[in-house]
C-alpha cells in the first residue's frame, strides 16, 4: 500500500513511471456500496483537475468522480465494464480506474499521504 | 467521489422507530426516509440482501408505516366514498389493496384495508409513512361519524421470501395456511400481533404488526431463525422494482389516476358501474376509452441504469414519456426501470431513446413485472394484489 497518495474526495493516486494510477478508496467503495456501473473516459482524453474524470452507479445512486490532477488519460481498466464490483472488492488494486499521465507533478505534492489521509478520516472527513 | 458521501443533514429531527437500537447493533447503515431514520442496507449490503429475500426470508423494519383503525356503523360502506375498491363486500381477516383518492381522481395514496373480525365494524389501514398525517387528517374529516384510532403504540415487521412462512410457523404457530392476503391476529408472549400475508417485494410473506415494547424481542426471534436476515430500504426499492409495484410519490402521486398506473384491477366490479368514488367520471373515461399514457416496464439497453427522472423520446427526438423508479437488478444483472408513456408506445417491445451524461440510450418497453410473484397460492387465494 505503500506509495499511494488521496484526496479529500476519497480518491487515491499511485505513481507508477511517468503515469498516475487514480480510483477509488477503500472508505469510498464502502459508502457507495455495491457498484453496478462505471463510466470511465476514453483515453487520449485531456482532463484538468477538479474536471469530471468518471461516474461510479452503484445500487444507491450516481456519483462523480473529479480528477485530483491535471493531464491526458493513457489507459483505462476495461475489465470494470463487465465486472464494475472488482471497485468494491479491491478497490487500490483491481478496482483501479484510470492511468493519467501526469501535466503538473507539482499538483502530487498537494494530496495527502497515508497517515494524513487516516487523520482526515478519523476525524469525519 | 463527491456529493453521494456527504451526511445527510436535516432541520427537523428525524423520528426513530422501536427497531432503532437493532439497527444500530446490526451495524445497519441508516438513512432519512419519510422524516424516519431508517436502514439503508445491513453490512451485507443491499444486493447480498434483495438475493437472500428472493432464496430464503428477510425481515424489513416497515414501523414508519401508518397504522389505523376505523370504526363505526357502516364503516365498510362509508370508506368506499374515498376509495375504489370493493370494501362492502370484503370478508373479516380479509385485506385488499386500495388508493385514496382526491375529487379529480388522482391519487392520495395506496393503502391496505383489512376487515377486523369480531361484531364491531373495524377496517385496520395500513399506509404509507409520508403520507400518514395527511391521510388521517382526510379520513377524520371526510367520515366524522366514525372513530380513527392511530396505533401509534405499534411497530411494523414484514418478513419477505419464500422461506418466510415457515420460519414464522416455527415461531407462531398456525400461520402458514393463512391465504394471500388473509390476516390473523395471533398471540406472542402475551400481546396480540396482526399478521397480514401480504408485502411489497413479489414474494410470499407477513407485514406483523406489534406492540413497540416488543418489536424488538420479536425481530430477534425472527433472526435468529436460521433463514432470516435483516434487510433494508435499498433492497426493499429493488425488490418492489423488480416486482412492478408503485412507490407511492415516485410512480403515482395525485396527478396520476389508477387507470393509467396500471391499478384499474384494484377497482371493484360493482364499483365501476356504479362509482361512488372521488374522480370516478375520470376513471370511468379511462376505463373505457383507455388513458391516455400507462405505467411500463422498461429495459434500458447496456449496463447503465437509468434514473428517476430521465425522459423517454421517440426517435425524432419528440419526448413521449418519463422514468419514475430505475435503477439496477439484482435478479436479472441488469438495469431495469418503470416510467410513463404515451399510450401508442406502451407496448412490449417498442424501443425508445433515454439519455445519460450525453449518451443515447436505447430503452425497450416490457411487461410487468420483471420477477414472476410468487404469492401464496395454497389454500383459497384467488385474490389479486
Amino acid at each position: 500500500m505503500s506509495g499511494e497518495r488521496y484526496t479529500k474526495d476519497h480518491d487515491f493516486v499511485r505513481v507508477e513511471g511517468d503515469a498516475a494510477v487514480i480510483g477509488i478508496t477503500d472508505f469510498a467503495q464502502s459508502q457507495l456500496g455495491d457498484i453496478v456501473f462505471v463510466e470511465l473516459p476514453t483515453p487520449g482524453q485531456r482532463v484538468s483537475r477538479g474536471g469530471q474524470l468518471a461516474t461510479i452507479e452503484s445500487v444507491k445512486a450516481a456519483s462523480e468522480v473529479y480528477a485530483p490532477l491535471s493531464g491526458e488519460v493513457v489507459e483505462v481498466n476495461a475489465a470494470l465494464e463487465a465486472t464494475p464490483a472488482r471497485v468494491n472488492e479491491d478497490p487500490l488494486g483491481e478496482g483501479w480506474l484510470v492511468r493519467l499521465r501526469v501535466d503538473v507533478p507539482a499538483e502530487l505534492e498537494e494530496l495527502m499521504d497515508e497517515d494524513a489521509y487516516r487523520a482526515f478520516l478519523e476525524s469525519g472527513g | 467521489m463527491s456529493e453521494s458521501l456527504a451526511s445527510p443533514s436535516t432541520l427537523t429531527p428525524l423520528e426513530k422507530t422501536p427497531l432503532d437500537g437493532l439497527h444500530r447493533r446490526l451495524g445497519a447503515r441508516m438513512a432519512p426516509f419519510a422524516g424516519y431514520e431508517l436502514p439503508l442496507h445491513y453490512k451485507a449490503g443491499v444486493v447480498a440482501e434483495h438475493s437472500h429475500t428472493r432464496e430464503k426470508a428477510s425481515l424489513f423494519d416497515v414501523s414508519h408505516m401508518g397504522q389505523a383503525i376505523l370504526g363505526g356503523r357502516g364503516a365498510a360502506v362509508l370508506i368506499e366514498t374515498l376509495v375504489p375498491a370493493d370494501i362492502r363486500d370484503l370478508a373479516p381477516e380479509r385485506t385488499r389493496y386500495s388508493l385514496l383518492l382526491a375529487e379529480d381522481g388522482g391519487v392520495l395514496d395506496d393503502l391496505m384495508i383489512t376487515r377486523l373480525p369480531g361484531r364491531d365494524e373495524r377496517l385496520l389501514l395500513v399506509v404509507n409513512a409520508a403520507a400518514k398525517a395527511q391521510d388521517f387528517a382526510l379520513l377524520r374529516q371526510e367520515l366524522p361519524q366514525l372513530g380513527l384510532s392511530v396505533l401509534a403504540g405499534r411497530a411494523l415487521i414484514a418478513l419477505q421470501g419464500p422461506r418466510a412462512a415457515a420460519a414464522l410457523a416455527d415461531i407462531l404457530p398456525g400461520l402458514e395456511d393463512t391465504p394471500f392476503m388473509g390476516w390473523r391476529a395471533v398471540e406472542f408472549r402475551g400481546a396480540g400481533l396482526f399478521a397480514s400475508r401480504s408485502g411489497y417485494t413479489g414474494e410470499d410473506g407477513f407485514e406483523i404488526s406489534v406492540p413497540n415494547h416488543l418489536a424488538e424481542a420479536f425481530a430477534e426471534v425472527l433472526l435468529a431463525h436460521p433463514d432470516v436476515a435483516p434487510a433494508g430500504l435499498g433492497a426493499r426499492d429493488s425488490l418492489r422494482l423488480e416486482a412492478g409495484l408503485c412507490l407511492y410519490g415516485h410512480d403515482m402521486d395525485a396527478t396520476t389516476d389508477p387507470v393509467e398506473a396500471g391499478l384499474a384491477w384494484s377497482i371493484g366490479r360493482r364499483r365501476r358501474e356504479q362509482g361512488g368514488f372521488p374522480g370516478f367520471d375520470r376513471i370511468r373515461a379511462a376505463l373505457t376509452e383507455g388513458p391516455a399514457r400507462k405505467r411500463v416496464g422498461l429495459l434500458p439497453q447496456g449496463r447503465a441504469p437509468l434514473r428517476e427522472g430521465a425522459t423517454l423520446s421517440e426517435p425524432d427526438g419528440r419526448i413521449v414519456g418519463r422514468i419514475t423508479s430505475g435503477g439496477y437488478s439484482p435478479t436479472l444483472s441488469r438495469p431495469i426501470a418503470m416510467g410513463y408513456v404515451e399510450s401508442a408506445f406502451a407496448a412490449p417491445g417498442v424501443t425508445l431513446e433515454s439519455r445519460l451524461r450525453d449518451n443515447r440510450v436505447a430503452v425497450e418497453v416490457a411487461s410487468l413485472p420483471f420477477v414472476p410473484h410468487r404469492y401464496f397460492r395454497g389454500q383459497t387465494g384467488k385474490d389479486r394484489s
